[in-house]
């Protein structure tokens, strides 16, 4: 027998006390459900785990210039830099004051960037390439890029690899990263509101703060080995 | 059913270990060692109280994320199924391992197979559990933990402590001395003069790995959660090692116990919300990383592994879950907030528990994971008082107390288990051999005078409570409980019923 069927066989076994799950009625039979099963779990689409989902979908009622506070507030918590910009003129000023401000010689650029928010940035540009080995990546002083969206109550932004975000690894090996978010557009309140948005099936990176440590003494100490710099541009923020 | 003395823990405890009394009467003899753990917890609690209470839906999070686990443990079958399907269908290959050996056996295997002889790790228990580091060690593959605690573990030749800081019980001075004295030998030495300042130490830990992280062809690692539906794996962490091994290594491979499964991707909004704040008390850890499979190109455009295994890891979980008022350890996420709150942790430290799960969630997996068997393991589920704080915090709702009185109880008078599927009735335990050692641990650990005299009084409660609530083990062991009293548990608490037998013993 393989471990595959001795496993499943023994879930069988313990499972199969004739008492339906919490909250689940038995249903119809299902996907491979085996011989001698006293107890079937049933997978077809009307299925209804009976979880009580009345928790809340956000946490406080809020106008889109609180919600960007908020999350303004909570990154700049976790340490990280957090700068505000009207248009995408002044982004692309601001972009390039970060970028000499922090001595940066070059700079990660992802596929769908859009070109001039780098216009004024004087770094040599290292496109995102799949040929680029992690040494050369490594020898790349910063990576600009957007994201998916950003979620105010904790603090988070999400990057899934679409245009202007680039592989994971370049936002990674870098020591700075700057991050923009469009406000209102991309930034949701909370966790459940950013679900149903993203799909799993990209990769998905979440971002809260710089990283960090606090394995010494329970000190928190920014940075190990992602970027020790984390700033967030909100891009349309008052 | 067959009566039989099953001795074999299916994974080790460490090796040598003495059962917890002896354990945690060395712990509470060491005035260091206990003060850093009292800060340490005390520090990690207060702070994760303040990070649920921003949480107005708490309780309903908490219930959420009970109903998720209990139901997938139901329906581990279907769901087990179904994600080896998407992660199939993904471009991932899946594995079974039924116990520890064949586990090892297969990372082992697909690691030569790619003919390198090292591999970066991130912190997973699962991996702890089974020993997979020796077993690689032994075929000649080099694994380099690359948590940072994990590290300092490691190059120190010593335990973690702690499922979040397994480093907690050592000290700024100890860790430079080991970084100092052991980076050389792996790799990348610690720079000159390296002082003590965790910022100096984390900077020496960031060198080292970094050259590691560059050249690793091959990453293993465990999971938090893995999505049936999707096919999605989920690791938290802090740090960016757990990125690194995820992201930059051809050849990924996680080992993941079967009940870190869940149904929905949507169900991680739940998880996504507690794990945090119970864990490391923050409103969201620094990386969170989610993949499915090889992604959409299946790894074609260089963006992660081109190859991604996973082992689904059973290894005492199934005979874990065939126990019903047991079964509900198989809901923990390893957050570790039951190990902040408990006195016999703070006073005992983690090594006392003889196993990679201390604390109240070691005290009642370990010897469900292994079999009761063994001393370390039958002495467990007494290295507690029954106070409940543990299951206060826990946001999954475990009631810790509760299994830990079904494991006494298992402990001093046997009855029916199950190991390796098969349903045996165990005896109990010669002489009551494990009660006595828990008389000696409750000797050490209670009778300070620091001892809260609020936790005795809440200890008296819960007793109380608890005999109000009848108790019956339904399904196959209700024959065995029908036919006698369950004594759940003390009518007196622990600490009375330990002083009153301590003077009958010596009248
Ligand atoms: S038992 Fe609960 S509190 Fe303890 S580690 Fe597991 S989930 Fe966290």
């Amino acid at each position: 027998m393989s471990s595959r069927d001795r496993i499943l066989g023994r879930i069988r076994r313990a499972t199969a006390d004739g008492r339906p799950g919490p909250g689940l009625e038995p249903v119809a039979p299902g996907l491979d459900a085996g011989p001698g099963l006293g107890f079937d779990s049933g997978f077809d689409s009307g299925f209804d785990p009976g979880v009580p989902r009345d928790y809340l979908r956000v946490h406080a009622e809020r106008t889109p210039a609180e919600t960007a506070d908020l999350l303004a507030a909570n990154l700049a918590e976790y340490r990280a830099k957090v700068h505000r910009v009207v248009g995408e003129d002044g982004l692309a000023a601001l972009l390039g004051r970060l970028l000499a401000a922090r001595g940066a010689r070059s700079v990660l650029v992802p596929a769908g960037l859009p070109a001039h928010w780098l216009s004024a940035a004087a770094p040599v540009r290292v496109p995102d390439r799949a040929a680029s080995t992690p040494c050369e990546l490594d020898a790349v002083d910063s990576v600009v890029t957007g994201c998916a969206l950003a979620i105010a109550e904790t603090g988070t932004i999400v990057l899934d690899g679409g245009p202007g975000q680039g592989r994971r690894r370049i936002t990674l090996l870098p020591d700075h990263h700057i991050c923009v978010v469009r406000v209102p557009g991309q930034v949701v309140d909370s966790v459940p509101q950013a679900m149903p948005l993203l799909d799993p099936v990209r990769p998905l990176t979440w971002i809260s703060g710089p990283s960090a440590t606090s394995d010494i003494e329970l000190d928190r100490v920014e940075g190990v080995h992602g970027p020790r710099t984390l700033e967030v541009v909100l891009l349309g923020a008052q | 059913m067959t009566a039989i003395h099953l001795g074999m823990p299916a994974f080790p405890a460490f090796p040598a270990f003495p059962a917890f009394p002896a354990a945690a009467g060395k712990a509470v003899a060491d005035p260091v060692l206990r003060a850093n753990l009292r800060r340490a917890t005390h520090t990690i609690r207060d702070k994760r109280a303040r990070a649920v209470a921003e949480l107005a839906d708490w309780a309903e999070l908490r219930a959420a994320g009970k109903a998720v686990k209990d139901h997938t443990l139901r329906h581990l079958d279907r769901y087990l199924l179904e994600l080896e399907a998407s992660v199939t269908a993904a471009g991932g290959t899946v594995h079974w391992a039924a116990d520890a050996e064949e586990a090892n056996r297969i990372v082992t295997e697909l690691v030569l197979a790619t003919g390198e002889r090292e591999v970066v790790k991130v912190k997973s228990m699962a991996t702890q559990e089974i020993g997979l580091n020796e077993a690689l060690e032994a075929a000649g593959i080099a694994a380099y933990e690359t948590d940072l605690a994990e590290l300092i573990v490691q190059l120190g030749h010593d335990r973690p402590s702690h499922i979040l800081v397994p480093a907690i019980h050592l000290g700024r001075a100890e860790i430079r001395e080991v970084f100092a004295e052991e980076m050389g030998g792996w790799g990348r030495p610690a720079p000159e003069g390296l002082g003590d300042d965790p910022r100096e130490l984390a900077e020496a830990a960031r060198l080292h790995l970094r050259e590691k992280f560059l050249r690793a062809k091959v990453a293993v690692s465990g999971a938090n959660f893995m999505v049936a539906e999707t096919g999605t794996m989920v690791v938290f962490e802090s740090e960016g090692n757990g990125r690194m091994c995820l992201t930059l290594p051809e050849t990924l491979i996680s080992v993941v116990g079967i009940e870190k499964v869940i149904p929905t991707f949507r169900d991680l909004e739940i998880f996504l919300q507690t794990l945090p704040r119970s864990s490391t008390a923050e409103r969201m850890n620094p990386y969170t990383t989610m993949w499915t499979g090889l992604g959409p190109s299946k790894g074609a455009e260089g963006d992660g592994p081109t190859a991604f295994h996973l082992v689904l890891l059973d290894n005492g979980r199934t005979d874990t879950l065939a126990d019903e008022v047991g079964r509900q350890a198989l809901r923990c996420i390893r957050c570790s907030a039951c190990l902040n709150v408990c006195p016999v942790y703070e006073r005992a430290g983690g090594h006392a528990y003889g196993s990679v799960y201390p604390g109240p969630i070691g005290a009642i997996l370990s010897p469900q994971l292994r079999g009761t068997g063994s001393e370390i393991d039958a002495s467990l589920p007494y290295a507690s008082t029954l106070c409940g704080a543990c299951y206060e915090v826990c946001p999954v709702a475990i009631d810790i107390p509760e299994v830990l009185v079904h494991l006494r109880e298992r402990v001093a008078q046997g009855g029916p288990v199950t190991r390796e599927g098969i349903r045996v009735r165990i005896r109990p335990a010669h002489g009551h051999a494990a009660e006595r050692a828990a008389m000696r641990a409750a000797r050490l650990l209670l009778n300070h005078d620091d001892w809260p005299v609020a936790l005795r009084a809440g200890e008296r409660l819960l007793a109380r409570a608890r005999r109000l609530r009848p108790r019956r083990l339904p399904g196959p062991g209700r024959a065995w409980t029908d036919s006698r009293e369950l004594p759940e548990l003390p009518a007196q608490p622990f600490r009375d019923w330990w002083a009153a037998r301590d003077r009958e013993g010596r009248a």
